[in-house]
């Protein structure tokens, strides 16, 4: 249909047929009050504060919920229209308490801003006003009802959005209220996107709440850095402090919305345990010291190691470090004359690597994966570990398309479904053998895979979709079967034509390929002249010495046990790091405190492999500095060559100047499938808020997650299994893995465990006595 | 994400055929349309009123979330979330039952059972309830009792209803 022609305040507009009077004068740039309608929200059209006067029509109508007629003439500030808003407004104040002063919203209020504009100085409303009770939501967002002026947004956003509805309306009239009806916490990890979408303070951000006002803010573009999506967010800093975080808006990633980790995790920014001062150890006692000894003593011990076999040395970093950052410690480690280096710290199974991109991502756009018609879930809690991502699973699966998994956990998620295979991690591989084979055929090599019928049906919806994608997530990178998952889900991928996209851990994981931040490449997939030690076999064949680049061994590691031994017998050991550690405090030798995310600039680049830089916003922490400068500094007193960048912009043009080398295209050989190794395995999944250091300090999240996961440190497993090993909730138990001694942990019933399996989360001081997240375990009374 | 919420139904084996028998009106992915009555089928048994188990039992088997069965038995006066009486005295009190002459029905009612609006006899006869129009305007002043109308009251009316009711 072609475009329709229209009048707005005598503007001539060209508008899309079925679009509303707001779109079209949003479009033009002409404001039109409003407190209800949204546009990524359905219309609603009750709170009718954007009355505007169309010729020909006898009253005047919402702009929100009319839709645009060829040659409308719209008048949005004629008299008739004024006195229509301003008659809205005094109807809306009349129950609105007059509580600015000690309103968190005041100073970016939409209510208070329009009451400017329309409202009238003196009230005629003479009787009392209505109150209401508020509600503990939980510990991110606070509530102050008596201001709800009813727009519902936040309703809105839960059902429609988020995919969960935990808001409603409830009562009629004067008595209407937004509640949970039953009060307890919302479990959504998108929820605290229903503060910004709040017209008023009834909905306000418990961790921000009388820190500051918004006018005495400065707000600096940033990127969220605690997924592979990089969402684009807005920090709030006073006098160099941050106050908060917000979203960008950012059509292509997060569109208006942020997930509650990237919004809150900031809280961790000022925890007890940053770290202010560098430290030294000196005669085994740990020494607060300058920079300048502190560096001098970290470049004299590594010097001592790198004497006698720079092979000794292996260098970890954190995927959510910046590029430059990793960039110039791969280079530096390099020079020292070591090729261990590497990011995938939770990962274990790396024999697919030469056949990996140069950077592991989506390979697509995320309305690529909107717009498909079938979506494989391999091993991916999308909803937990990219909140933001899995909102564009849900859009597909309400327009129709099919969504496959083959999850190792029952979740309940914001999307429909069409089947799931959830199968303990042992199984796991075989599953995806089965769907390969049920699309396929007989190989040769697959003679002993059984098809069930839920594997067929996946295969037939995956073959009759146009346009299907397939997401590999965290549990399957992590899986000790990893490059075998790749392998079949590449299989899986060429036989029906889908595309495969990675969800990686970190924020950088892209990036941290890209740099080199791998034993088996170097910058842009240039090749290296020997493949080192990959992050599991560096603390298995245990080195003299470590260079730790803000990883905290027992949290961020696949193997904390092994990670742990391998500290304690280190001659050496260097620790960047934003907080203390308990393990680096016993074993490390330095510890530099390095700068966080807001604190220093860098890029960082996502599954869809942009490459976002970031400006430091934030005065760093104590004495803490930014990490490249460190890095800088170190490489000089090492005498390093081609250290001298004098920002991190010198070293991203570094990065950018070496040419891409190219890859070979992988062969994509029959993948075979390998016994299987267990009768019961550990998922050992990230939680929610506990993938990084920052998200692991941040109070609010942590309070979050206890509420919404409830005890972590358990042992997890369905009903069936407890009966079959005659066990009891709360039953205190050994579990076990290889030859480490166990930890005891408490049962707790869980449907969402397949039964071959128990859920053990990793990532958590009470587990990291365990050393495999996804191996075979045991467990003894 | 939580974890999969226990789906036990509290519902009768009656209730839930009931439902069933309801549902074949709508197809089969709008199960939800039959929320209301299947309510109302568990609001009956329970001795005419709703207990939030009931409620998210009714939710759960509907698939539908709970909040939002919470918001119809809200909304709606014919849903009670406290225990009542064995009768249900809606009176109407919307604009027409109003000019003519609710007012008095209602106070009239108060003081023949000695209860206010939304309470119950002590002995737990009836439960008084004032509502918005029942579309029967035609015959205002009306009231509702349990499913029968009663219209063009008066006050002689009122009592001669009361009289009759057990
Ligand atoms: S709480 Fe805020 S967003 Fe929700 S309905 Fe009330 S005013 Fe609107
Ligand atoms: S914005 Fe149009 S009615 Fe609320
Ligand atoms: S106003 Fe009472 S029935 Fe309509």
């Amino acid at each position: 249909m072609s475009d329709i022609e229209i009048e707005i305040d005598g503007k001539p507009l060209k508008a899309k047929p079925n679009s509303m009077v707001m779109q079209v004068a949003d479009e033009a740039g002409i404001y039109i009050p409003r407190f209800c309608y949204h546009k990524h929200l359905s219309v609603a059209a009750n709170c009718r504060m954007c009355l505007v006067e169309v010729e020909k029509s006898p009253k005047p109508l919402p702009a929100c919920a009319t839709p645009v007629t060829p040659g409308m003439k719209v008048l949005t500030r004629s008299p008739k229209a004024m006195a229509a808003q301003k008659a809205v407004m005094e109807f809306l104040l009349i129950n609105h308490p007059l509580d600015c002063p000690i309103c968190d919203q005041g100073g970016e209020c939409e209510l208070q801003d329009l009451s400017m504009g329309y409202g009238s100085a003196e009230s005629y409303f003479t009787e009392g006003k209505r109150a209401v009770k508020d509600q503990d939501i939980g510990p991110l967002i606070a509530t102050d009802m008596t201001r709800c002026i009813q727009c519902t947004r936040c309703v809105r956003f839960g059902t429609e959005v988020a995919g969960q509805r935990e808001l409603g309306a409830v009562n009629r009239g004067e008595h209407m209220k937004i509640t949970t009806y039953i009060e307890r916490a919302l479990h959504s990890e998108l929820s605290g996107n229903i503060i910004d979408l709040c017209p008023v303070g009834a909905l306000t951000s418990k961790p921000f709440r009388f820190t500051a006002r918004p006018w005495e803010l400065t707000q600096y573009p940033s990127v969220a850095v605690h997924d592979c999506l990089g969402s684009n967010i807005y920090v709030h800093t006073r006098r160099g402090d941050v106050m908060r975080v917000v979203p960008r808006e950012n059509e292509a990633i997060n569109l208006t919305w942020i997930s509650d980790r990237d919004r809150f995790s900031y809280e961790g920014l000022h925890h007890i345990d940053r770290l202010a001062k560098p430290w030294i150890r000196v005669d085994r006692r740990w020494q607060e010291t300058d920079w300048s000894t502190a560096l001098t003593f970290a470049a004299r011990g590594l010097q001592r190691v790198i004497v006698s076999d720079p092979k000794q040395l292996g260098a970890l970093a954190s995927p959510n470090a910046t590029l430059e950052e990793l960039y110039l410690l791969q280079k530096l480690v390099r020079q020292l004359g070591s090729p261990s280096i590497d990011h995938r710290l939770r990962q274990v199974d790396f024999a697919d690597q030469d056949d990996m991109p140069m950077m592991p991502g989506l390979t697509m756009a995320m309305k690529d994966i909107e717009q498909s018609d079938a979506i494989l879930l391999v091993g991916s809690r999308i909803q937990q570990d990219q909140p933001i991502a899995a909102l564009r699973v849900r859009q597909a699966a309400l327009n129709q398309a099919h969504v496959l998994a083959v999850n190792m956990m029952d979740d309940d998620v914001c999307f429909q479904q069409t089947v799931k295979r959830i199968v303990a991690p042992h199984q796991f591989v075989n599953t995806l053998a089965a769907i390969a084979k049920a699309l396929i055929g007989e190989q040769p090599e697959w003679a002993e895979i059984e098809v069930t019928e839920h594997d067929s049906i996946i295969a037939t919806h995956l073959q009759n979709s146009k346009k299907a994608v397939i997401l590999v997530g965290l549990a399957a990178f992590n899986h000790p079967e990893a490059s075998h998952i790749r392998r079949f889900t590449q299989c899986i991928a060429k036989a029906c034509g889908a595309k495969v996209g990675f969800l990686t851990d970190g924020c950088n994981a892209a990036g941290a390929w890209l740099a080199g931040a791998i034993p088996h490449r170097a910058a842009q997939a240039h090749p290296v002249s020997e493949v080192g030690l990959n992050a599991n076999t560096m603390w298995h064949e245990a080195r003299k010495a470590y260079v730790l680049f803000n990883v905290e061994p027992d949290l961020d590691c696949a193997n904390p046990v092994a990670a742990a031994h391998a500290l304690e017998q280190a001659e050496f050991t260097v620790a960047f790091s934003v907080f203390q550690n308990p393990l680096l405090s016993d074993y490390a030798h330095v510890i530099l405190p390095i700068a966080a995310f807001t604190e220093t600039s860098g890029t960082f680049i996502n599954a869809m492999g942009d490459w976002q830089t970031i400006k430091g916003m934030a005065s760093p922490y104590g004495e803490a500095r930014p990490a490249w400068k460190v890095l800088r500094t170190l490489a000089n007193l090492l005498h390093l060559e081609g250290f001298d960048h004098d920002s991190t912009e010198a070293v991203r043009q570094e990065v950018e100047s070496i040419s891409v080398h190219p890859l070979q295209e992988n062969t994509g050989s029959v993948p075979v499938l390998k016994a299987s190794y267990a009768a019961l395995s550990r998922i050992g999944d990230i939680p929610l808020y506990a993938g990084d250091s920052l998200v692991r300090h941040a109070k609010a999240l942590q309070a979050t997650q206890s509420i919404i996961e409830g005890e972590l440190a358990a042992v997890r497993m369905h009903p069936a299994l407890a009966a079959a090993l005659s066990l009891k909730p709360l039953d205190k138990v050994t579990v076990k893995q290889g030859r480490y001694h166990g930890i005891r942990l408490p049962v707790i019933l869980d449907q969402r465990v397949p039964e071959q399996a128990v859920y053990i989360p990793a990532a958590l001081a009470a587990t990291n006595g365990l050393s495999e997240l996804f191996g075979s375990i045991e467990i003894q009374k | 994400m939580t974890e999969a919420t226990q789906r036990k139904t509290s519902l009768s084996p009656r209730v839930c055929s009931a439902i069933d028998r309801w549902l074949t009106r709508y197809p089969a992915d709008q199960k939800r349309s039959g929320v209301m009555q299947a309510l109302m089928f568990a609001q009956e048994e329970n001795g005419g009123w709703l207990t939030t188990s009931l409620m998210d039992a009714v939710a759960d088997y509907l698939d539908m979330p709970r909040i939002a069965v919470y918001e119809i038995v809200s909304f709606y006066t014919l849903y009670n979330i406290h225990p009542v009486g064995r009768h249900v005295i809606y009176v109407c009190t919307n604009i027409s039952c109003m000019l003519n002459g609710s007012d008095r029905i209602l106070s009239h009612f108060k003081k023949r059972l000695e209860i206010d609006c939304n309470e119950t006899t002590i002995d737990g006869k009836f439960t008084l309830r004032e509502t918005e129009c029942l579309a029967a305007c035609t015959a205002a002043p009306m009231c509702q009792i349990n499913k029968k109308y009663y219209e063009n009251l008066t006050t002689e009316k009122v009592d001669a209803i009361l009289a009759e009711l057990e």
